[in-house]
């Protein structure tokens, strides 16, 4: 079964160095759960600031810039991975370098038939 | 057969649903992966026995009997259906195979079973309130009316706080399993919250009129035993030991009217001393461990009281001690504030007055009821009768608990006639 495992936090809490330590602990995790067959996707998102939202209504493409609400914890990043049960899932959330500073949040993934693998 | 013999067997049936039925139900989640499926299959197990037992007789081991039968209408239920959804044929097929092993219902998994389902229902995924009540529902078998008429909440709220359980259960694949080795003082941790919290709701109501509700109490109770001859970790006898050593004193905590008597105040000729007993032994037990935790030390705590013949032949300046090293272990205010309570009684008011005036100072407990009684307490001791009645105002005016403010009220017109 596949979890999404979604990193929340203040963007502007680590410095440079921090953000580069993290950068490598995070690919070696990666690595790690790439042998264990557990790894599918990972990586870290740009700040809010570079995001753009879009909008579709009435057939009218809206472009606004930012994301979409304004909150103190933002998503700053993803591990998609395979584990058999939420309990493995969480193991691995609680082994993110990010989950010391801030919250994983755990999201089983629906699998709907019929999508490109 | 005669209508007396039939009446024989159902109530033997009565009797095997009473003591089998959790851990039917326990090994049939196991077996068909779903709680909703297992729960079917009891109910079908168990109609299917009271027809066939009155004919064939009792079997040998009705447990393995209604778990084999509930395994069995589940499958024959999904072939049935298969009619109308193929998918269900093959579920059924793999369902039929990979649970036809007998060792798999041997003794020890069964045993095992018990442990998987209460850990389950005290999964940290779930909300709180739900792990509460899937574990009344699950473990204890209490319906969803008990369960709301101890809570004071409506059915229909427990009934959705279970399907949204259950749902999440499947749907994040919470895993019917007992914890790793790791995981397992957090997991257990869990568990012992949810047992002292179905506890404490039935001891002192948060609000309403009743201050005791003995069916959750008795509920826990059940519970810890259950635990601790599932898994003797010393913090669950630790519980075990503090829950009926608080419950040994039920009796003498309330007057005929419903009105609160303080430890100090109660008569202590209505303490359980079976209870006691049981209790204080737990506690030796718990403690020879060398693992020393909480629940243990609280209960330590009360095994002091409960061997007191009269407040006055406490041994306060263990209590204190004890106080001291839950301190290290559990940090809290509110066992500062009891802490400063026990030094009152071994060094005069005055001390325990210092300390209580410091943790308010904090500013942590100044909305806790019982941090201003106790504060009014020590004054009341001290002849200040005009600050007693300051902190006994406040303490009332922050409980909830209707003989709580009779107790407080109580005390307050006690202060008038004191000064009059």
């Amino acid at each position: 079964m596949k979890y999404m495992l979604l990193i929340y936090g203040d963007e502007h809490a680590l410095s440079e160095t921090e953000r580069k330590d993290c950068y490598a602990e995070s690919t070696q995790l990666a690595h790690d759960l790439n042998a264990n067959g557990q790894y599918v996707a990972a990586n870290p998102l740009h700040p809010t600031a570079m995001a753009t939202s879009v909008r579709v209504r009435n057939g009218k493409r809206l472009v606004t810039d930012g994301p979409f609400a304004e909150t103190r914890e933002q998503l700053g990043g993803y591990f998609l991975i395979d584990a058999k049960d939420l309990d493995e899932a969480i193991a691995v959330a609680a082994r993110i370098p990010m989950a010391r500073k801030s919250t994983v949040e755990v999201r089983p993934v629906v699998e709907i038939p019929g999508l490109p693998t | 057969m005669s209508d007396d013999a039939t009446k024989q067997v159902s109530a033997l049936v009565d009797a095997v649903y009473r003591s089998e039925s959790r851990q039917v139900l326990a090994t049939l989640i196991r077996l068909l992966g779903d709680f909703d499926a297992a729960e079917e299959a009891l109910h079908d197990a168990f109609t299917v026995a009271v027809e066939q037992w009155s004919r064939d007789g009792v079997p040998a081991n009705p447990r393995a009997w209604l778990v084999s039968t509930g395994r069995f209408k589940a499958i024959d239920g999904m072939r049935r259906r298969a009619r109308f959804d193929a998918s269900l044929t093959e579920l059924a097929k793999q369902l039929e195979s990979s649970t036809s092993d007998p060792e798999e219902w041997d003794d020890e998994s069964v045993e095992d079973d018990r442990l998987r389902l209460i850990f389950t229902c005290c999964h940290p995924a779930l909300p709180p309130e739900a792990q509460v009540a899937m574990t009344l529902r699950e473990v204890c078998g209490l319906t969803t009316d008990e369960i709301a008429r101890a809570f004071l909440t409506k059915p229909p709220t427990v009934a959705q706080r279970i399907v949204r359980a259950k749902a999440k259960i499947r749907d994040a694949r919470i895993p019917y399993v007992v914890p790793s080795q790791t995981d397992l003082p957090d997991r257990l941790d869990a568990v012992l919250r949810v047992v002292y919290l179905v506890f404490n709701e039935g001891y002192s109501a948060s609000s309403g009129g009743l201050l005791t509700r003995h069916d959750l109490s008795g509920e826990a109770i059940r519970l810890g035993r259950l635990l601790i001859e599932l898994l003797p970790e010393p913090e669950a006898v630790g519980l075990l030991a503090l829950v009926l050593l608080q419950d040994s004193r039920r009796a003498a905590r309330t007057s005929p009217t419903g009105d609160l008597i303080l430890l100090e105040d109660q008569d202590r000729s209505l303490w359980n001393r079976d209870q006691i007993a049981e209790g204080v032994s737990l506690v030796d037990r718990a403690l020879s461990s060398r693992r020393v935790g909480p629940y243990t030390l609280q209960a330590a705590i009360a095994a002091v009281h409960a061997q007191a013949a009269s407040p006055a032949a406490t041994d306060w300046a263990q209590i204190v001690a004890l106080y001291d090293v839950l301190m290290r272990a559990d940090p809290s205010p509110v066992v500062e504030l009891n802490r400063a309570v026990a030094v009152a009684m071994r060094d005069g008011p005055l001390a325990g007055l210092v300390l209580i005036d410091a943790i308010l100072a904090r500013g942590d407990l100044g909305s806790y009821h019982l941090a201003h009684s106790a504060r009014a307490d020590l004054c009341r001791r001290l002849g200040r009768t005009a600050e007693a009645r300051t902190s006994y105002e406040r303490a009332l005016g922050l409980t909830r608990q209707e003989p709580e403010q009779r107790f407080l009220e109580r005390r307050l017109a006690a202060l008038s006639d004191q000064t009059s």
